[in-house]
């Protein structure tokens, strides 16, 4: 049985999915809860081989099948995609208890076939965390995507178009990578990871102009599918224009994810002498991961929409985490997966804490963040830590990613990545500050919740408090203690988890 | 001028799909019309599904299925055989493009719905309002 | 004396004392008694936990506590130095009087928002424990934003534009010197050495040979002005603009706990990370000298145009933290010893000044020094603290204030520094200048119409008197018996 857990990971949820979208006469209480029942158990499955990855020290390969590669299908879960599972399994678990009262709202007449797609993309994401072959790893990419098309585009209205524009770019996106798959087949004839990488380091391959051409392409195409800046355009609008309960699944995990499939392609399949000395990109890398912190934040700067600005705000990220991956040191690599899990969290826990506050006040712009602190305590509270995360505040995970990052960047050198990642935390620091003021201390024009020094105790009953429900406030609260959590177990993370994974060669 | 040309018909198959890959680019760029984009994609995508099947491809091999000699001796000969992997793998990626086509499609009737039209700009237009 | 145990947990319940505090004075909101009960029960709990190690520490012992492994070379780690006890035992015990205080100020104005109040209250003391018994740089680093984040509320109290404004730069200064100086100084720092312990004494540092002369001076200079809480001029502009916080964060926060946070980092660094050899070698101790310098003089110049009590107080607080940074920077053991009791003889005169304004305000409604003509004759026993404390600020014997004096000039004379001299004594002119009026008024000035015609101006009630009279006879004892709190100071320097 626990030999078998690396399926189950998968399986639960793809299962769920086809089972959920036949169960629509059931109502969507049965629904809601097979939903959350997959996803739990996934997460168990999840837990259960990180243990084992941890406990003995080496990668775990499941054959699908038992058909032994490079001919079959192999799911590799290492410590690295361990990791990944895990910080997907809980965001996924989390936006899905947090979906009950969006997701109803969104999608009153068919919720199963939601939750199918919601499952789905889910079954996509995991999947793409545990493959073991570079093909696999495409069709699960548009996996995720269409069923992401689908969730994304259930936002209605102004969210049709978007989603059409995020669609012709995903597909560009996905079909760069298939091209570059291609070249590399070509040269190799392999499709499996590890026998790729095994081919891939002869000599006569390192100077191969195919092998080259073969790697621009699927990177070209990952960092379309990361939106890396410049070519980031078609996230923010999809993004913002979706329902509550698809950003808040959507958002952490796409990106991030893309991001993990950079640095498998970048350190599984090539190799960190390959990528550093043949290729030799780097310093441009760098520069356009610079760019896209500091771009990223002056436009979240500009956004009046909140979940605009945190559209934004994940461009920037994005920014960090590549980046960090192109530092080509140690401190750098830890930086770059350290902020997959920790910017999952942080991302998710802003967008679900923005969405109480949409649901609560129906309001998308700033000014929704009025006089929150008193209405909505415990969302404001996971707000500011999120906030302070961003800004990259002690002992918030946030200030942990950014730690390792700015050491890396020292470390190699890249002093205009230091200047970017020392803007994008003051520029963060004052979008959320203006932010933060209105939902502590509410509109300075208000009579009512200005006071002066009248009003003793006003603080306690003369704004009426009117939290989001349950469903919304505890993963909300589970997502806000996650961040101070993986904060202060940064150590454990980082030694039984991340140092496994550096690449050879740093 | 012979080895130019040598360069270009050795590898026509590439070419072609070259080609095709950057008409569909052009057209899922630069047109106005969103259903030309999806047609534009559709370009893209086979483009590449020639690709890859083009370099499947094996002058006098048969399909992979082991023949028998009238001597009922099978011929293990990996040479007499196509290797069937691309095609198995685009036969995959098929499906894929379909999918996306669907979803695409499904799409753009929801805009054509809201927004009265399927050009870009005129529906950039009634978002403004 | 108790068992050894005890001393490794003694720092830690001294440092949650007042973090305990907080959730339950924010459910007790509704019963404002039992809230104050809350704030007084950890204050004397922190300080009595405080004081416990005392002997400990004076026997020479250093208490080292890991808290959490948080990054696999780093911990956040509490240790315990004489160095670090100095700071504790002034601002745990002036929690107690801030505390008696703050609760006859704010129900005697009736303030909003009360219960926010006291849990920021708390945990602003929770995080400078923190920051005094932080035993590496990344430990008081975390306390260090804490801080700054939990102080925000305490300075845009009143939530008007002003104090809005006020608050806005209060943190922009903060925020951006600790992100945009601290953060990355102290990871080229690690980068270099490889951890960021504090040294175990003050002359060699944790900076490995062999780095370049630039590279140091570079991470000095951030050090110096990124620890913006310290009012180092131009990086002091936040705090007469956070002085439109109520008095008693302005006395508590204001001229004790936050500036005397950025002083006492950036004296730790530079004693305990630099170190008095490299900072000798590469000149770096004199460069200081000379820029704090510079504040020492501009401040005061700018505390005599100011008409606003409080607003001169402010400027007042930021030429005195010139002079802890100022001894330091000499790095002559008098001098270091005359910067380091500065930190405890400014705070108990500074906490009497800003308390008298407070209950000046409180009495009479009046924040500017020109209106309070005649007003001592009202209020003795506030005006006679304030003149005290003033005298302390001035330099004159027998209060604490002549101590710091004393060991500066020698500390001065000892590093051959001739201008020094002469910036302390236009400093000592300048005092003059700008305290003794306000007394010299108060007392011997004639009370203008609005105070003789008006019977209800009167002495400030005797809950807030009585932190004023105790701190400013503490301030007298600290001028007389110097011997207390020099004890612990020798011991950085030995």
């Amino acid at each position: 049985m626990m030999d078998q857990t690396p399926v189950f990971i998968i399986a639960i949820p793809l299962f769920a999915s086809l089972l959920l979208t036949l169960i629509g006469p059931l109502g969507p209480r049965v629904a809601y809860g097979l939903l959350i029942g997959a996803l739990s158990l996934s997460l168990g499955a999840s837990l259960a081989t990180m243990v084992r990855v941890v406990q003995t020290g080496q990668a775990i390969h499941y054959y699908m099948g038992d058909w032994l590669p490079p001919m079959g299908i192999e799911l590799v879960i290492d410590h690295l995609s361990a990791a990944v599972l895990v910080m997907i399994g809980v965001c996924a678990l989390l936006s899905g208890i947090y979906s009950m009262h969006t997701a109803g709202q969104d999608n009153h007449d068919r919720l199963n076939n939601y939750y199918a797609l919601f499952s789905l993309l889910v079954t996509g994401l995991l999947g793409m965390a545990s493959a073991g072959d570079v093909f696999n790893l495409y069709v699960l990419l548009e996996i995720s995507a269409l069923a992401s098309y689908g969730l994304l585009a259930r936002g209605g209205g102004k969210a049709y178009f978007a989603t059409f524009k995020y669609l012709v770019m995903g597909t560009i996106g996905a079909c760069f990578y298939l091209l570059g798959v291609g070249y590399i087949y070509i040269m190799t004839g392999s499709l499996n990871m590890a026998d790729l990488a095994d081919i891939l380091s002869r000599e006569s391959l390192q100077e191969s102009v195919s092998i080259r051409i073969g790697f621009t392409l699927i990177i070209l195409g990952i960092w379309t599918k990361m939106a890396l800046f410049p070519l980031h355009a078609w996230l923010p609008n999809a993004y913002s224009r979706a329902g509550t309960a698809t950003a808040c699944l959507i958002a952490p995990l796409m990106t991030k994810v893309s991001v993990y499939i950079m640095l498998r392609m970048m350190f599984t399949v090539f190799s960190a002498d390959y990528i550093f000395n043949q290729i030799a990109w780097s310093s441009l890398v760098i520069y356009m991961a610079s760019a896209a912190v500091v771009l990223g934040m002056i436009t979240a700067f500009a956004q009046r929409d909140m979940r605009k600005m945190l559209t934004y705000i994940i461009v920037a990220e994005i920014g960090y985490m590549t980046g960090g991956a192109w530092l080509a040191n140690t401190a750098g690599y830890t930086g770059a997966v350290y902020h997959i899990l920790a910017d999952g969290l942080m991302t998710l826990s802003l967008f679900m804490a923005v969405g109480a506050i949409i649901y609560r006040t129906g309001d998308t712009s700033a000014n929704a963040m009025q006089g929150i602190f008193r209405r909505m305590p415990i969302t404001a509270a996971v707000f500011l830590i999120g906030a302070a995360s961003i800004v990259g505040i002690p002992p918030t995970c946030g200030f942990f990613s950014k730690w390792y990052l700015l050491q890396g960047a020292v470390q190699a050198g890249a002093w205009i990545f230091v200047a970017a990642l020392l803007i994008a935390g003051l520029m963060a620091a004052i979008i959320f500050f203006r932010l933060l003021e209105a939902a502590f201390f509410g509109n300075l024009d208000d009579e009512g919740l200005s006071v002066g020094h009248s009003a003793p105790h006003s603080g306690t009953g003369a704004v009426q408090m009117r939290e989001a429900p349950l469903t919304m406030l505890v993963p909300l609260a589970v997502a806000g203690a996650a961040l101070l959590g993986l904060g202060i177990y940064t150590n454990e993370v980082v030694t039984y988890l991340i140092r496994w994974s550096v690449p050879a060669g740093f | 001028m012979d080895e130019f040309f040598f360069f270009i018909v050795a590898k026509y198959n590439y070419w072609a799909s070259l080609i095709l890959l950057f008409i569909g680019l052009y057209g899922m760029i630069a047109k106005n019309n969103l259903m030309k984009k999806i047609i534009g994609m559709v370009i893209f995508q086979t483009a590449i599904l020639i690709f890859f099947v083009s370099i499947g491809v094996k002058w006098g091999a048969s399909v992979p299925i082991i023949r028998f000699f009238p001597d009922k001796q099978p011929l293990l000969d990996a040479t007499a055989y196509a290797n069937p992997l691309p095609h198995v793998l685009i036969l995959t990626a098929i499906v894929v493009g379909v999918a996306v086509l669907g979803v695409a499609l499904a799409i753009l009737q929801n805009i054509q719905r809201i927004h009265g039209t399927i050009e870009e700009d005129e529906i950039l237009e009634d978002m403004r309002k | 004396m108790f068992p050894v145990s005890f001393y490794q947990i003694a720092p830690v319940i001294a440092l949650c004392a007042s973090l305990l505090a907080v959730p339950l004075i924010a459910v007790s909101g509704r019963h404002p008694n039992l809230r104050e009960f809350w704030t007084f029960a950890a204050a004397a709990l922190k300080f009595a936990m405080v004081l416990s190690l005392t002997g400990w520490i004076l026997a020479g012992n250093v208490i080292t506590v890991d808290l959490i492994n948080v990054l696999p070379d780093i911990s956040i780690q509490l240790r315990v130095d004489s160095f670090g006890m100095v700071f504790a035992l002034v601002s745990s015990f002036l929690w107690i009087a801030a505390a008696l205080y703050t609760v006859g100020y704010m129900r005697g104005l009736a303030e909003h928002a009360q219960t926010r109040f006291f849990v920021c209250f708390a945990l602003s003391l929770c995080a400078t424990i923190g920051v005094a018994f932080s035993g590496n740089l990344l430990t008081m680093y975390l306390f260090y934003e804490m801080l700054s984040l939990s102080t925000y509320p305490l300075v845009a109290h009143h939530q008007d534009r002003e104090g809005r404004g006020g608050a806005r730069k209060y943190l922009t200064f903060l925020l951006g010197g600790s992100v945009g100086m601290v953060l990355p100084a102290m990871i080229i720092l690690f980068s270099l050495s490889g951890n960021l312990d504090f040294a175990d004494n003050i002359y060699g540092g944790i900076i490995p040979q062999g780095t370049g002369n630039l590279l140091v001076t570079i991470l000095f200079v951030a050090f110096l002005f990124g620890f913006a809480k310290n009012g180092i001029m131009p990086m002091h502009a936040w705090l007469p603009g956070a002085m439109v916080a109520p008095t008693p964060v302005s006395a508590l926060l204001h001229a004790v706990a936050v500036v005397k946070v950025g002083v006492f980092c950036t004296a730790r660094v530079m004693l305990y990370i630099f170190g008095i050899d490299v900072m000798d070698e590469l000149n770096l101790g004199v460069a200081a000298a000379y820029i704090v310098s510079f504040t020492i003089v501009t401040a005061s110049i700018i505390a005599l145009t100011k008409d606003n009590l409080k607003a001169r107080l402010a400027y007042s607080t930021i030429s005195q933290l010139s002079y802890i940074i100022l001894g330091v920077a000499l790095l002559t053991p008098s001098a270091v010893q005359g910067g380091l009791i500065h930190i405890v003889n400014h705070a108990f005169a500074k906490i009497t000044l800003f308390f008298c304004a407070g209950a000046i305000y409180v009495a009479s409604r009046k924040k500017n020094i020109s209106e309070m003509s005649g007003l001592g004759r009202v209020m003795p026993f506030t005006f006679g603290a304030f003149a005290l404390a003033s005298l302390s600020m001035i330099g004159a014997p027998p209060v604490g204030g002549f101590i710091t004096k004393w060991y500066l000039l020698v500390g001065a004379l000892d590093a051959g520094q001739t201008a020094i001299i002469l910036v302390l004594l236009a400093s000592t002119m300048l005092n003059v200048a700008y305290f003794g009026p306000v007394t010299y008024k108060a007392f011997f000035g004639k009370p203008n119409d609005s105070i003789s015609e008006n019977p209800k101006i009167k002495e400030a009630p005797l809950i807030m008197l009585v932190p004023i009279v105790a701190a400013a006879i503490i301030s007298v004892l600290l001028g007389i018996f110097p011997h207390i709190m020099m004890q612990f100071v020798r011991m950085v320097t030995t």
